[in-house]
Order: structure tokens, then C-alpha cells, then sequence
């Protein structure tokens, strides 16, 4: 297949990827990276490179609509940063020691865990008991709209999250993603913040956190211009459509199928790790 | 960063006095505005020079077959910053899509120095240093090689 139609191609598999990633929440990141290996037979860390590139891409291009909705928290997401980009500097430094199988063995497992929590979303319940006084002194609390008034939120468990956190910054770094999944799950299980506040604060953390890693994989030769940017575009187109559209409809039916496709690419994931074939 | 100058003036969503909040809410929902519009622009103009990459490129090696199925690394020309910046200056197509990758790079490290200011103009010190701390490991990521 010549570049043009390569890229072409790629293009439109992009677009999709992004749709689907800001229909369902998850990131249009996360299915870039098995698609490439699994479909266009791109070496894994050329992968990682043109993921990686595309997260930073849609993170940046939903926080404006995500602002003017006035969930997200920055004090939350920049305390809890420190924590992802240090993780991300182990991640993004692993990629060079762990072999391509390993990291397709982890990959996989991430895409089932990611496929899993989106079928098991919930809200988090606000506490009776006296706030946190980590979180009072770090003043990791804020409001946020219900309707037509404002409650107020503190957070909890402030070292689990950090340490979640971190742990989060590993992966994205290690496997070109943004691990959205992960960060929600420090904010929503963890801390207790409003499943809205959790989603929206995480996905400004991505791109710092994505970041973090890019010097690395910059200077290490994973981001090859040419293979970036169909992806990169695609998504963004994708992401930016797919977030306009998650206002008017409610979409169960392509929730679902997305699951099913991430879920069988986590599969196939492990499966060519486990064989050798990455 | 001419954004810096509404950080105050914007009450945003916050100005509700009657929930027991800190008084400087207003202000943090300025300082959040801000930071979306920078990355909304930031995220714009990357797009804008690696589309415009994408197009010399195609145009010029849309025939070729390139090899990205063995790992061989960028060329060195497009593994470091100062490389893509002199090949920008040649106009070579890939340093162009490259150099709009860096410009995406740069548009949360941009975010964070936003942090480090908005933060000391609120006179929040604490937090200030937080996105002082955040930025530094940021650079750090750029100038350790390997």
C-alpha cells in the first residue's frame, strides 16, 4: 500500500477511534495502539509514539468544552500531577528495558480493565462523616453544579490517590495512553469526588501527564511524523465530533459495542504477547 | 499571555457566597477559563501546522512505501528539538509535522506555567509551588536523554 493510502486509511480508522473514545469516555488512546500492531502491523513503539501524541491532542482540544461546564477542579489535578509525572517518567524510561511482548501483555490487560469499568460506572456517594483533614489542609475540595445550586465536595484517602496516581503515570508513560481509567478510578473510588468532577479533572491531567513522557519518546525515535499525524488528526477530528454528539444522544448500544471491541483487542493483545508475536 | 489580565475579573460560576466556599473560587474559575482557551488555541495551531506538514508530505512522498513495521528509530533529525527546529528552516515536510507535534507538546507544559502564575496571583503559595514542582519534572523530562 503506498504512504497515501496508508495514511489515508489510517485516517479514517482515527476518526473512528476518536469517535467511539469520546463516546464511551475512555479515550480514543486506547485503541490506537492495538489497532496499529493488531491491524496495520506497525512496530510497537512507532505505536506508542503516534498514541501518545494523540492524547495529548484530544485532552487538550475537550478541555474547552469540559471548562465551561465548571466541573473540573485544578488544584485537585495539579496536586495529583506531581504524582503522574513522575509515574510517567518511569513509565516512558520501562519502555526501553521491557520487551514489546511484555508491554502487549500489560496492554491487554489494561484494555480488559478499561472495558470492564466502563460497563461498571457509578456515582460516588458524599460522605457523612467530618471531611478529611489531609484534604482540608492540602484544600483539595471544591463545588460543583447540581441542577441549579451548588454542592460542595472534599476529597478522601489523599495518599491512596497519589499513590494510584503514580501508578497511572506508569502506564501511560509505559504504554502511550492516557489511562483515563485508572486516573477516574484514583478520583472516583479513592478520593470520592463526584463521578463529573472525576472525568473532567482527569482528562486535563492526560496531557500533562502524556506530557511527561513525550521527551522520551522523542529523543528515543518513537514519534515518526509521518505515522503521527493521520492519527493525530483523525482523533481529534473524531473526539471533537464524538463530544458534540454525546450532548444530544444517549448511546447505549455503541457503549456496548465499544466495550466488546476494546475487550477482544485486550484479548488478541495478550494473546500476540503471550506468543511472541509483538 | 494576555489571558492573565481577566484572571481576577472573571466570577465564573463561583460568585455563589451563600455555600460556605473560600472567596477565591471566583478566581480559580478565571484561572481554569484561561487555561481552556490556551489549550483550545494551542491545540488549534499544532493542528494547523501538522495538517499543513501532512499535505508537503503526502505531496511529495504520498508514492513511497514506507517501512514501520521494524523498529529503526526517527532519524536523528527528528529525535531532538534543535534538529526539528533546523529542518523546519528547510522547510522539509516531516520537521514541519514535527515541529506541530512539539507545539502540541508545549501546550500543557504552557498550561502549567499558567498554574505557577494564575496560582501566585491568587496568592496561593502552596499551589504555586505544586505547579512549579509539576513544570519542573517537565522539563527535567526534556533534558534527560535516554
Amino acid at each position: 500500500m503506498s504512504n497515501l493510502y496508508f495514511s489515508l486509511a489510517l485516517f479514517g480508522t482515527s476518526i473512528l477511534a476518536g469517535f467511539l473514545g469520546a463516546m464511551t469516555g475512555l479515550g480514543g488512546g486506547v485503541v490506537i495502539v492495538p489497532a496499529l500492531c493488531l491491524l496495520f502491523k506497525v512496530d510497537l513503539h512507532y505505536a506508542l509514539g503516534a498514541s501518545l501524541v494523540s492524547v495529548i491532542a484530544t485532552s487538550s482540544g475537550a478541555a474547552a468544552a469540559y471548562v465551561r461546564e465548571g466541573f473540573s477542579n485544578i488544584r485537585i489535578g495539579m496536586f495529583l500531577e506531581v504524582a503522574t509525572t513522575l509515574g510517567a517518567l518511569l513509565g516512558a524510561y520501562l519502555t526501553a528495558k521491557v520487551s514489546g511482548n511484555w508491554i502487549g501483555v500489560i496492554f491487554g490487560v489494561v484494555l480488559l480493565y478499561s472495558a470492564w469499568t466502563s460497563v461498571h460506572e457509578h456515582d460516588a456517594r458524599p460522605a457523612d462523616h467530618p471531611p478529611d483533614p489531609l484534604a482540608m489542609r492540602l484544600n483539595l475540595r471544591g463545588t460543583y453544579p447540581v441542577g441549579d445550586h451548588k454542592e460542595a465536595y472534599v476529597g478522601e484517602h489523599v495518599p491512596a490517590a497519589f499513590g494510584i496516581m503514580f501508578g497511572a503515570g506508569t502506564l501511560s508513560g509505559l504504554l502511550g495512553i492516557g489511562s483515563g481509567a485508572v486516573k477516574v478510578l484514583a478520583m472516583d473510588q479513592a478520593m470520592k469526588l463526584p463521578f463529573k468532577v472525576s472525568t473532567t479533572t482527569s482528562n486535563f491531567m492526560i496531557g500533562v501527564t502524556a506530557a511527561a513522557s513525550a521527551g522520551f519518546y522523542l529523543s528515543r525515535g518513537y514519534i515518526l511524523p509521518g505515522l503521527a499525524m493521520p492519527v493525530m488528526l483523525g482523533v481529534l477530528v473524531g473526539s471533537l465530533v464524538g463530544s458534540r454528539l454525546l450532548v444530544v444522544a444517549r448511546v447505549k448500544t455503541i457503549r456496548i459495542a465499544f466495550v466488546v471491541v476494546i475487550g477482544a483487542l485486550g484479548i488478541e493483545m495478550i494473546f500476540n504477547g503471550a506468543t511472541g508475536r509483538l | 499571555m494576555a489571558e492573565g489580565s481577566d484572571l481576577g475579573s472573571n466570577p465564573g460560576l463561583g460568585s455563589d457566597p451563600g455555600l460556605g466556599n473560600d472567596a477565591g473560587l471566583g478566581n480559580d474559575q478565571g484561572l481554569e477559563m484561561a487555561m481552556g482557551r490556551m489549550l483550545q488555541i494551542g491545540v488549534t495551531v499544532a493542528a494547523l501546522v501538522v495538517l499543513s506538514g501532512g499535505v508537503l508530505y503526502l505531496k511529495q512522498f504520498g508514492g513511497a512505501q514506507p517501512d514501520y513495521r521494524h523498529f529503526h528509530g526517527a532519524p536523528a533529525g527528528l529525535a531532538s528539538v534543535d534538529g526539528i527546529l533546523s529542518g523546519m528552516s528547510q522547510f522539509d515536510p516531516q520537521s514541519v509535522i514535527a515541529f506541530g507535534i512539539l507545539l502540541l507538546i508545549a501546550t500543557p507544559i504552557c498550561r502549567v506555567i499558567f498554574g505557577v502564575v494564575g496560582f501566585a496571583l491568587l496568592r496561593d503559595r502552596f499551589y504555586a509551588g505544586v505547579s512549579a514542582a509539576v513544570l519542573g519534572i517537565l522539563l527535567f523530562s526534556f533534558f534527560l536523554r535516554r
